[in-house]
């Protein structure tokens, strides 16, 4: 496997990209001609810059704990395991929010993890030099397209396609198998977890392949000329030398989708139907997901245990994304490790 | 939220001091609250500043939010769909008044049903967002609409999905005339809805009504209007089954005692023509005033509006008040005063 092994210096340059590493000193390099006043003031502007995200993530932490007390103090970590959300009788739990939150973007990930690495092969591989242009800028603007204009597009005119053409044969076809049966029950409308997940995919398929693309391409030619050289198929050539060349990054880019996926709010709002039920685990049914409750009660919650559970959801959202980043910094060391076992 | 609200205050102080260093106009007036009546607000403001040249600049943050915001005293005065009871204002020190009258519609997509075809009344309607009732051909629908052609097809409730003066006017009815949703769901601008689909504004709900067949869901009445959606007729308190126009809700506002409180849900008022789900909306302000100037230019210019509003109120689709509530409403001004205990004066 030479390629691998000869790929281990430049790695830790690909892994700057997504999360940079931690600088080397820059007073190892002698400046002679530079004012080191400018220079001094500039250290300490990126200094004050990074102190201040630190500091801003603290306090949002903080104020978001804060606020959340009353309904912290109220229903402790058994918040997570309630599926009540009665605002009228002040009963308060998260679990059908949080589903709704998890299901949504898993279906995304589902979705835009393999489109993403087809279009990024195609773009980098395939393409002809002419289309790689303008089907790049193409999908780049996909991500420039606002939210909001996703949700009305899911609500008016995805909804309805997927009801008729996905929905309903589905619900024919599979309706009477046990467990697959269940999955596509509840009316075929076209909102629900399913209509979100797939709203999400498109959302996100523009930032994955933007990453895995920009990736791809710096896979040095020689690496994969000596693979063709050898024999290698396409297939085989990314599979077994730009992948594990590039998998920090690929692993950055779905990382940043599932993070877009798990924060967006109005394109969910729109399609996933807002209702707090954990009745039927169905794919068809209206569900709801953390940050849409926050968007749609928090105008007009009252004061009190209402406005509190809404923090705490805040809060646990906030936790979610933590454990995320965590586990994807966690398998990119396992990562690295057996990589380190290998040469 | 709360920095941000700090941030917001902070922001809001520094501009009207920046105000008062820089033309010495303490005429400009700030409200926020309720986005329902937020287009007339708008509109009285800009005629307002037509002719008086008094800058009124309105908010619309949500009922919670200006409820909020005049608790902090942060804005000059507060709007909200939902009316505070009279205790809750007495401890806070504030009072209320109704400014216009809106109607909330029970609105459906059903094949052959035309607007105004489908008779419903407060039991039917509760059993059906209960998930009770769930096929448009249920023997109760069938017995209030003998001769109306109606389909073997399950209903698909929609509702808000986001906080609202609507819904609480809407709850507020059902909980009034269908026992069991009072005790299984109550009353709220937001509550544990057994069932449906919640779509996010009235925009949200007509939207899904006109995408969703054998829907119904409810909305307000401009948004019938303004979208020619399929309404129906309800039978109010009095036995009687009325369509939802400007006139029905008048009789509900006159059918209430605003002498005693203006704590009026105007839902399932007495009166022959009264529209059963019908509410006003009200604007909050403290009684006892630290800047009485501002006060003065607020109660200025709802006066201004309930005298010269009423067309404009009209054109919006919103419902003016009668003369008579008009009445009782400037004569509870007196209750606002300045710190020396001096009524302030609108005139």
């Amino acid at each position: 496997m030479q390629p691998v092994t000869s790929s281990a210096d430049m790695y830790g340059r690909i892994a700057a990209n997504p999360a940079p590493a931690p600088m080397s000193s820059p007073n190892t390099v002698k400046r002679t001609r530079s004012n080191p006043l400018i220079d001094r003031a500039f250290g300490v502007l990126a200094k004050f810059a990074a102190i201040v995200t630190l500091a801003l993530l603290i306090a949002i932490l903080g104020s978001l704990t804060i606020s959340a007390w009353p309904a912290i103090s109220k229903y402790g970590l058994g918040f997570l395991v309630r599926a009540d959300w009665d605002p009228v009788q002040e009963q308060f739990g998260g679990l059908a929010m949080i589903y709704g939150t998890l299901a949504t973007s898993v279906i995304a990930l589902l979705i835009a993890v393999p489109v993403s690495f087809g279009i990024a092969l195609f773009l980098t591989e395939l393409s002809p030099a002419w289309l790689k242009r303008p089907l790049g800028t193409a999908i780049e603007l996909l991500a420039a397209i606002p939210s909001i204009v996703y949700g009305m597009w899911g609500l008016l005119v995805f909804g309805p396609v997927l009801a008729t053409y996905v929905q309903q044969p589905l619900q024919a076809a599979l309706g009477s198998i046990p467990v697959l049966g269940g999955l596509v029950s509840g009316p075929p409308v076209g909102i629900g977890i399913l209509s979100a997940g797939i709203i999400l995919a498109i959302m996100i398929i523009p930032f994955i392949s933007a990453v895995m693309r920009d990736v791809f391409e710096v896979t040095p030619a020689m690496l994969k000329e000596s693979a063709y050289g050898l024999g290698s198929t396409t297939w085989e050539v990314v599979y077994k030398v730009v992948l594990p060349y590039t998998k920090t990054g690929v692993i950055g880019g779905i990382m940043l989708g599932l993070g877009r996926a798990i924060g967006e709010t109005m394109a969910v709002t729109f399609v996933i139907g807002n209702f707090n039920q954990l009745e039927t685990l169905s794919l068809f049914q209206s569900a709801n997901s953390i940050t849409s409750a926050l968007a749609n009660e928090f105008a007009e919650a009252g004061e009190g245990l209402h406005q509190a559970s809404l923090m705490y959801l805040g809060l646990v959202l906030f936790f979610i994304t933590f454990v995320i980043l965590s586990l994807s910094k966690l398998l990119l060391a396992r990562l690295r490790k057996a990589e380190g076992a290998k040469s | 939220m709360k920095i941000s609200l700090k941030y917001s205050a902070f922001a809001m102080a520094a501009v009207t001091a920046a105000g008062f260093s820089a033309t010495v106009s303490a005429e400009d007036i700030t409200g926020a609250g309720a986005s329902f009546p937020a287009p007339i607000y708008a509109k009285w403001a800009s005629e307002y500043n037509k002719s008086t040249g008094v800058k009124v600049n309105y908010q619309s943050i949500g009922s919670g939010g200006g409820i909020k915001q005049i608790d902090s005293k942060t804005v000059d005065f507060g709007a909200s769909d939902m009316p505070q009871t009279d205790e809750v204002l007495r401890s806070k020190g504030q009072v209320q008044f109704p400014t216009v009258i809106g109607g909330v519609v029970p609105v459906l997509n059903v094949k052959g049903i035309e607007p105004g075809q489908l008779k419903l009344n407060g039991q039917v309607l509760g059993d059906i967002f209960l998930g009770k009732i769930v096929k448009w051909n249920d023997a109760a629908l069938k017995a209030l609409n003998p001769g109306l052609a109606l389909p073997d097809a399950a209903i698909a409730p929609v509702r808000r999905a986001d906080g609202s003066g609507t819904t609480f006017i809407f709850t507020n009815y059902l909980s009034k005339v269908n026992a069991e949703w009072k005790s299984k769901v109550g009353e709220g601008t937001a509550v544990n809805w057994p069932l449906g689909a919640g779509g996010k504004g009235n925009e949200g709900v007509s939207a899904f009504v006109s995408r969703l067949p054998n829907s119904i869901g409810y909305v307000e009445y401009s948004y019938v209007k303004q979208n020619k959606m399929t309404y129906a007729v309800m039978e109010n308190a009095a036995g009687t089954f009325v369509k939802p126009d400007e006139e029905a809700f008048k009789a509900a506002a006159a059918g209430a005692d605003w002498n005693k409180s203006f704590y009026q849900v105007l839902t399932n008022q007495p009166g022959k023509g009264a529209w059963p789900i019908s509410g006003a909306t009200f604007i909050l302000m403290h009684a006892k005033q630290d800047k009485p100037a501002n006060a003065a230019e607020v109660l200025k210019f709802f006066n201004w509006a309930y005298t010269n509003g009423s067309k404009m109120a009209a054109d919006l689709d919103y419902v003016p008040l009668p003369a008579s509530v008009v009445g009782v409403i400037q004569k509870s001004w007196g209750d606002i005063k300045d710190t020396s205990g001096k009524s302030i004066s609108y005139k």
